[in-house]
């Protein structure tokens, strides 16, 4: 699903920084991400993908440069030498239109998976309960979980968990999902399950940033590969182009250090 | 073994049961509004408000309960102004000298069992309440009380058993509660063992009733453990 009118930003970083005391974890990053485009980050360990990523939804606050989301640039105050949320209410409003995917799932345990799926909606959003309902067991079936509706995210395998709380994200009907590494903390066997969900909401036309280590998803499935290095984008593109190789050096060697080791 | 004298003993002091009860729930009820106030002090970001907790737990966990509510019933007597207050007719009554004791002990258990259940709430699964839109009283309300109360029901049950218990050092100060009757008891007869003993059987199946509530509550309120 190509869009055809040039579409417009949903997200844009200008000179993004972060800071930890004296770590410059990012160093200025610039991206834009339209609607429609799968954007996979890469980059080693320490590279600042995931900080970059939690920046966006500002589970991380960043030190520095401007933030849009959604059209809207993000206020910030400066405090103590340190820059603060200035508009919680901003803030809370881009997060209910922003779909985040953690690493560890991250469902919430007292609850079973379809109100996992329906809290957001009716208690965020403050949508009807039975049309939620619906749609979250649209989502469910979507993901392959509708009969594990009433089972609590401790009864589900690490694959199942990661797919309900996609179907989290989903119900929430989200300008962009931002992924941080999804399949990380799965065992091999079951990550397949949990990328094939995320390949069919990619064919949907869905804007999705993907911080990962998965090298084949990120060159089949996205539309651009940002590869960051030391909290700045060392390079970026197509994924033809950049996993053709000979665009940069330092690229070439993370890819092929990550197909050495299997 | 003297089963008309047990009997005539169980009956006399059952006597004491809606005594010992009311000072246990009462206490708990009192102590429980009281521990959320300071487990809120002690969340606070504000330093001096933390500093008031830590002082106010130290104090009442650090001293004795008897010496707390000695206090509270020949020291008060002594404060000027406390007997001119509108308090005084309150804190005349043993009854309500043993209730402030109690309530203000059990407040301070209580905020550290209500500190360390917030606290053992996972930070992963806030964030993932931020990260859809939530913060203040609705994350609070919809993430985190509910799973603070499944960690911190069983402790708070221990707690209310320990109560339970403690309500028997009212009887020092004139309150006719099981062990106070018992006490009366074995000032008229001398048969101490045989007293205390029942005594001892009354409390145990009064401890076995809370033990078996606060374990059925439990799986009630929480499914998600029963894998």
């Amino acid at each position: 699903m190509e869009p055809i009118q040039p579409a417009s930003p949903v997200i844009r970083t200008v000179g993004l920084t972060k800071r930890y005391g004296a770590l410059d974890v990012l160093r200025g990053v610039d991206l834009e991400a339209r609607e429609g485009e799968v954007i996979s980050i890469l980059g080693a360990s320490g590279s600042g993908k995931s900080t970059f990523l939690r920046c966006l939804n500002l589970l991380e606050v960043p030190s520095g440069g401007t933030l849009n989301v959604l059209g809207e640039d993000v206020r910030f105050r400066v405090k103590g030498g340190g820059q603060q949320i200035a508009d919680a209410r901003q803030v809370n409003r881009l997060r209910s239109q922003i779909g985040m995917v953690f690493q560890n799932f991250c469902l919430w345990s007292h609850r079973t998976v379809l109100q996992n799926i329906m809290e957001g909606p009716v208690h965020v959003q403050g949508r009807n309960r039975h049309e939620v309902r619906a749609e979250a067991e649209q989502a469910l079936e979507r993901v392959g979980l509708l009969e594990r509706a009433d089972y609590y995210p401790s009864q589900l395998s690490g694959g199942q968990q990661q797919r309900a709380a996609i179907a989290r994200a989903i119900v929430m009907r989200p300008r962009v999902l931002l992924f941080d590494e999804p399949t990380s903390a799965l065992d091999p066997e079951l990550v397949g399950e949990v990328l094939k969900v995320m390949q069919d909401l990619a064919a949907e036309g869905r804007t999705m940033l993907i911080v990962t280590h998965e090298m084949a998803f990120a060159r089949d499935v996205s539309s651009r590969v940002v590869f960051l290095e030391k909290g700045t984008v060392r390079v970026q593109g197509s994924p033809q182009d950049l996993f053709r190789g000979g665009m940069d050096e330092r690229f070439d060697r993370f890819v092929s250090h990550f197909s050495r080791q299997g | 073994m003297d089963w008309a004298f047990l009997f005539a003993t169980a009956k006399t002091l059952l006597a004491g049961v809606p005594l010992t009860l009311e000072l246990a729930v009462t206490s708990l009820c009192v102590g429980f509004v009281l521990a959320v106030g300071v487990a809120a002090l002690a969340g606070s970001r504000f330093a001096p408000a933390r500093w008031v907790a830590a002082l106010y737990v130290m104090l009442f966990q650090g001293t004795p309960l008897l010496v707390q509510i000695f206090i509270v019933y020949y020291g008060f007597g002594q404060i000027g102004f406390l007997r001119a207050s509108f308090l005084w007719p309150v804190l005349q009554q043993a009854y309500w000298c043993a209730v402030l004791a109690l309530s203000l002990n059990t407040s301070a258990y209580g905020a550290e069992i209500i500190r360390g259940a917030i606290a053992a709430v996972p930070a992963r699964e806030i964030e993932a309440g931020r990260a859809i839109g939530m913060s203040g009283l609705l994350l609070r309300r919809r993430i985190i009380w509910p799973q603070a109360l499944q960690y911190g029901l069983a402790n708070y049950g221990n707690e209310a058993i320990l109560l339970l218990k403690a309500t028997s050092l009212a009887s020092v100060i004139t309150l006719m509660d099981v062990t106070g009757l018992a006490y009366r008891l074995v000032s008229k007869t001398y048969r101490s063992e045989e007293i205390f003993m029942v005594a001892g059987l009354i409390y145990l199946g009064l401890t076995f009733v809370i033990a078996a509530g606060v374990h059925l509550l439990e799986r009630r309120l929480t499914p998600c453990r029963r894998v």
